[in-house]
């Protein structure tokens, strides 16, 4: 346990040492900002659910930047030997990392919280779905940040585990709106594996039981795989 | 202390390393010569537990590979080759995050050891740079006291000089042979003066095999009859000097190499048994007007040994 937060506080930390982390929140905010505000006032609606609609597709970017050099780049330096070489077990490397992605994530959304405030201001605000839509979103951070620290696990190369990243995460975003081309069978089992159905459940302020399994799950079959290819690697 | 047998290590079908078998005693510095690619870093590799062997198995104290990985992980202390390093740390925070992976938690006690390894391997002016900016010698050193950290019983250093400057070389020798003293240590290299000045046990692998493997002091001897005279003589002819030498013993087998341009003529002098034949030559050499320039015994035992191990078969 000590290890997981000495690795997830260095992780963490090499963010804001580096412009990274000053570069991905400026590009959030402005995503967001822009694709949130530029409708919000024609709609005249006090609420934020536009912007949490748009958060799946934008985390599938942003996280994966966020997480391509959790192993990449130590692969390619060559610190992941000497940090193998440490008396540290895998699954503390890989949850340390995870941890460490998702907080980071989660940084991202604090600047965010002024929305709500400014909303709040001018209009009538129902606090219920905002609340929601920031759990959802904890959850939705861990899930891609899980699915990013597999990616970059595969290779040493963070262009490529960007990519994979983002394909991935992507693809679980938009599997609900492609059940359209899915045989009539495979359909519900689709629907369950996309993100976007759980999240916006959540969002709505309906917190159920199976879409945090839902993520959960994700979370675990992820930092999982990423614990096998460590293993598998050395 | 470490005992490896029949360590095998295969990459797809090339076999870096071939069925190794070596026992480490403590206290002994081994040095690993080997030319480029022999198998030295995937050896040291699979000492630390960095790789999987394909088969074999490494007992360190009663410690066997791979169940107690983390336990063998603790007892070691090892400097990977160019010492990688978290760029974006400055040195003191590094070291920091070192120790509380290798688990010294108290805060008095971090602080303590850093002071210890900070004389011990020179950091102390370095402490708050950002490790990107270093030279490679100052990151070597940062690696050493890394491997350092917890004062581990097991030092593995894969190739600690390499790229150093003359300066530098000298150092880190003097650290390795300061605290090889109580602690056993391993290290790959492939300049022989190196080993041959630090080690107390060579052993030479070529082609993942080890070829030789013994004291420093029993290879060089059993290679004896490679040490030769060098000998330079100003305002002679070579036939002279060589007809003299000849006079000698007939053992003797002179060959010049060089004249130079100030007329000093310079001859290896070899002796086909072992005996030294310097007090008959320079007494010969006493009755002439010749001036010696050049007197010396020389001896290319290990690096003889060296070539004549790894030279590959054609």
């Amino acid at each position: 346990m000590k290890q997981i937060t000495t690795i997830a506080i260095k992780e963490f930390k090499d963010y804001f040492i580096s412009p990274i982390a000053y570069i991905v929140i400026s590009l959030f905010l402005i995503v967001t900002g822009w694709f949130f505000f530029s409708t919000f006032f024609i709609f005249g609606r006090a609420d934020l659910r536009d912007f949490f609609s748009l958060l799946p597709i934008t985390f599938s970017f942003i996280i994966p930047a966020v997480t391509m050099r959790l192993f990449s780049e130590e692969k390619n330096v060559g610190s992941y030997e000497t940090l193998l070489t440490m008396p540290v077990s895998f699954t503390d490397i890989a949850l340390g990392k995870f941890f460490a992605a998702t907080l980071f994530s989660l940084s991202l959304l604090v600047p965010t919280l002024s929305y709500p405030l400014f909303i709040a201001f001018i209009g009538d605000l129902d606090p219920g779905p905002v609340i929601g839509g920031y759990i959802g979103a904890v959850f939705l951070a861990g899930a891609y940040s899980s699915i990013g620290l597999f990616a970059s696990s595969l290779t040493r190369n963070q262009i490529i585990s960007f990519i994979i990243g983002c394909a991935m995460c992507f693809t679980l975003t938009i599997l609900d709106k492609l059940l359209f081309f899915m045989p009539e069978k495979i359909i519900g089992i689709v629907n369950y594996v996309g993100s976007n159905s759980h999240f916006l459940n959540i969002a709505k302020g309906v917190i159920d039981s199976r879409d945090i399994l839902y993520f959960v799950s994700v979370i675990f079959i992820f930092v999982f795989s990423t614990y096998l290819v460590m293993h598998e690697k050395n | 202390m470490i005992e490896v047998q029949n360590l095998t290590k295969y990459y797809k079908d090339f076999c870096a390393v071939d069925n190794i078998s070596m026992t480490i005693r403590k206290g002994e510095i081994l040095g690993l010569l080997g030319p480029n690619g022999a198998g030295k870093t995937t050896t040291l590799r699979m000492l630390t537990g960095y790789f999987r062997p394909s088969s074999g198995s490494i007992t360190i104290k009663d410690y066997v590979m791979p169940e107690d990985n983390l336990k063998i992980k603790s007892l070691i202390g090892y400097l990977p080759e160019s010492a990688p390093l978290y760029h974006n740390m400055l040195v003191y925070d590094y070291l920091e995050y070192v120790a509380k992976l290798k688990g010294i938690d108290d805060k008095e006690a971090r602080y303590d050891r850093f002071l210890q390894l900070s004389d011990l391997c020179g950091l102390s002016a370095i402490m708050a740079k950002p490790i990107a900016d270093l030279s490679k010698g100052l990151k070597q050193r940062v690696g050493l006291a890394h491997a350092m950290m917890t004062d581990p019983e097991i030092l593995i250093l894969d190739e600690p000089t390499s790229g150093l400057d003359p300066n530098q070389i000298a150092e880190i020798r003097n650290i390795i042979k300061t605290i090889g003293k109580e602690k056993t240590i391993i290290f790959s290299t492939h300049i022989l003066s190196e080993a041959e000045a630090t080690c107390d046990r060579i052993a030479i692998i070529n082609n993942g095999r080890v070829v030789a493997d013994d004291t420093t002091a029993n290879l060089k001897q059993n290679a004896g009859r490679s040490s030769f005279i060098r000998l330079a003589i100003q305002g002679a002819q070579k036939n002279d000097v060589v007809d003299l030498l000849s006079g000698i013993s007939e053992k003797l087998d002179i060959s010049q190499v060089s004249e130079n341009e100030k007329h000093i003529l310079s001859f290896e002098i070899r002796c086909s048994d072992n005996t030294d034949f310097r007090s008959q030559i320079y007494l010969k050499i006493k009755e002439t007007d010749w001036i010696i320039v050049e007197f010396q015994k020389e001896s290319q035992a290990l690096e003889k040994i060296f070539r004549e191990l790894t030279r590959e078969e054609k």
